[in-house]
C-alpha cells in the first residue's frame, strides 16, 4: 500500500486548490461537466422520441425493451467497444455515456405518458384541447414524476460510468480512482470513491427537490393527504403513487 | 472468430466466474432484503429511514463501492469477495423497497379476511400475504438480476470481473474480438436469467395467468 506517512489524500489541502489542474474540485468540475453534457445530449434524443411513442402508442416495443436492453448491456464493454473502434478520446466514451443514459429517459417517459389516466386526456379532448395541448398541459404534467425519475436513474448511470470511463483515459473523479490504483495509493482511491460517491448522492437529492418543485401538488399527492414527505418515485415498478392520485 | 476458438478456456472461466459473482449477490440480497422489507412495512416508523438509506446505497457508483470495500471489510483488494458484497448492497437496496411495495399493496381486505380464517402473523405472510406480492417482489428482482450481471464486468478494473476481463484485454491489445464476445455473453446471461425469474414466477404464481394475461 501507500508508504506516506503524510495526511491521507482526501484531507490534504493541496488537493482541494480550486482551479489547480489535477486538484479535487477541478475533476468534480470535469466529471460535473461530461455528466451534464451526456445526459442534456440523452434527454434531447430520448424525452422527444419517449413523448411520441406514449402519445400515439405506436412503436411502444422500443420502448418497453430499450429499459430491459440498457440494463443487460455491460457499462465496461460498451465502453471498451467504442473506444478500440474510434480511439480514446472525449467523444467515444461519451457516445458510450449517451447511449447508457438513453434506456432509463426513454422508458419511463413511455410508461410516464401511459401511465396517464385516459378519463383526463378525454376530458381535455371534450373541451377542445389539440393534440399538442393535451401533450403539453396534461400528459406531461401528469407523467412528470415518472420522467423525472427516469432522468435520476439516467444521471446516477452517467455518474458511475463516467468514472468507470477513466480507465480508458476520461478525466473527472475516476482518475483519482484508477490512478490511485495503479499507483497503488490506497488513501487516493479512497478520496475518488467517496468523493463520486458523495456527488453521485447530492445530484439524486437535488434531482428529488426539483422533482418536489415542478410536479404539480395535486399529482404528487401532496396537495391532498398528507403534508409529511412521502418518498417520490425511483422505481421503475411502483404500483401505489398512480392510484393515489386518480381518484 | 478464430478468437473464440483459440481462447475457450478463458472465456469459459471468465464466464464461470461471472455467473457466480452475478448470481451469489442476488441470492444473498433476496435473503437480506425480504426481513428488511417487512419489516418497513410492519414499523410503519422504519419505512422511510430504510427505504431512504436504501436510496442513497443505491445511488453510489459501482467502482467507487468496489474500491473502497477492502478498506471497510478489511478483504483483500483482489478477492471476489468486494464483488460480492458490493453486488449484495445493490440487490438489498433495490428490493428493500420491492419488498415493502409489493407488501403493501396486498388489500387490507385479504389480509383481514385471513386473519378471520384464524391464520396467526407469521402463517399469513407466508400463506397469504407472500404469494399476492410475489408478481411485484419478482419484477424487482429481474431488475436486479439483470443489472447485476451487467455490474459484475466492472469488477474487471480492480482484478476480479468474470468477462471484463474480456473487455480490459481487448482495450490492452487494441483488438475487438474479445470485447465483442464479452458483451454478447453478458447479455444473454442477462437475458437468461430475465427469463428464469419469469419461469419461476409463472409456476409460483399459476393464478395469474387464468382469465387472460396481465
Amino acid at each position: 500500500m501507500s508508504t506516506t506517512q503524510e495526511t491521507p489524500y482526501l484531507f490534504d489541502p493541496a488537493n482541494w486548490e480550486f482551479g489547480a489542474a489535477g486538484s479535487i474540485p477541478s475533476f468534480i468540475v470535469t466529471h460535473l461537466y461530461y455528466t451534464g453534457l451526456a445526459l442534456a445530449i440523452a434527454i434531447l434524443i430520448a424525452v422527444p422520441v419517449g413523448l411520441y411513442i406514449g402519445h400515439t402508442g405506436r412503436l411502444a416495443f422500443v420502448a418497453i425493451n430499450a429499459g430491459n436492453a440498457g440494463r443487460a448491456l455491460p457499462t465496461l464493454g460498451l465502453v471498451s467497444l467504442l473506444v478500440t473502434m474510434f480511439g480514446l478520446g472525449l467523444i467515444p466514451a461519451l457516445i458510450a455515456l449517451v447511449i447508457l443514459a438513453i434506456p432509463p429517459i426513454l422508458t419511463s417517459t413511455y410508461a410516464g405518458l401511459r401511465a396517464v389516466d385516459r378519463a383526463a386526456v378525454d376530458a381535455a379532448k371534450g373541451m377542445g384541447m389539440r393534440e399538442l395541448g393535451i401533450l403539453l398541459r396534461v400528459e406531461i404534467p401528469m407523467a412528470l414524476p415518472l420522467i423525472i425519475s427516469g432522468l435520476r436513474s439516467a444521471a446516477l448511470q452517467v455518474v458511475a460510468t463516467a468514472t468507470v470511463a477513466a480507465y480508458v483515459g476520461l478525466g473527472g473523479l475516476g482518475r483519482l480512482l484508477v490512478d490511485g490504483l495503479a499507483l497503488n495509493q490506497y488513501d487516493r482511491v479512497v478520496a475518488g470513491a467517496v468523493v463520486v460517491a458523495v456527488l453521485a448522492i447530492v445530484i439524486d437529492l437535488v434531482a428529488e427537490g426539483i422533482q418536489r418543485l415542478v410536479v404539480s401538488p395535486g399529482i404528487s399527492g401532496r396537495a391532498l393527504t398528507r403534508p409529511s414527505k412521502s418518498f417520490p418515485t425511483v422505481s421503475p415498478t411502483q404500483p401505489r403513487a398512480g392510484t393515489a392520485s386518480a381518484g | 472468430m478464430d478468437y473464440i476458438a483459440n481462447n475457450v478456456d478463458l472465456i469459459l472461466a471468465a464466464l464461470g466466474q461471472h455467473v457466480v459473482l452475478a448470481i451469489v449477490p442476488v441470492i444473498l440480497g433476496v435473503i437480506i432484503a425480504l426481513p428488511l422489507g417487512y419489516l418497513a412495512v410492519r414499523y410503519r416508523w422504519l419505512y422511510h429511514p430504510l427505504i431512504n438509506v436504501s436510496g442513497l446505497l443505491y445511488a453510489i457508483p459501482s467502482l467507487a463501492l468496489f474500491v473502497v470495500l477492502p478498506g471497510i471489510i478489511g478483504t483483500r483488494i483482489l478477492s471476489p469477495i468486494n464483488i460480492i458484497a458490493a453486488l449484495t448492497i445493490y440487490t438489498v437496496a433495490l428490493m428493500v423497497r420491492v419488498v415493502a411495495n409489493g407488501l403493501n399493496s396486498v388489500d387490507p381486505t385479504i389480509t383481514q379476511a385471513a386473519s378471520a380464517m384464524g391464520y396467526r402473523r407469521v402463517r399469513r405472510l407466508f400463506g397469504v400475504e407472500l404469494p399476492i406480492a410475489l408478481p411485484v417482489i419478482l419484477a424487482g428482482l429481474r431488475v436486479a438480476a439483470v443489472s447485476n450481471v451487467s455490474l459484475v464486468s466492472v469488477g474487471a478494473l480492480i482484478g476480479v470481473g468474470g468477462l471484463g476481463a474480456l473487455f480490459t484485454r481487448g482495450l490492452q491489445l487494441g483488438y475487438i474480438d474479445p470485447i465483442i464476445v464479452g458483451i454478447v455473453l453478458s447479455v444473454l446471461l442477462a437475458v437468461l436469467c430475465d427469463v428464469i425469474i419469469v419461469l419461476v414466477q409463472r409456476q409460483l404464481t399459476p393464478w395469474s395467468r387464468i382469465g387472460g394475461r396481465s
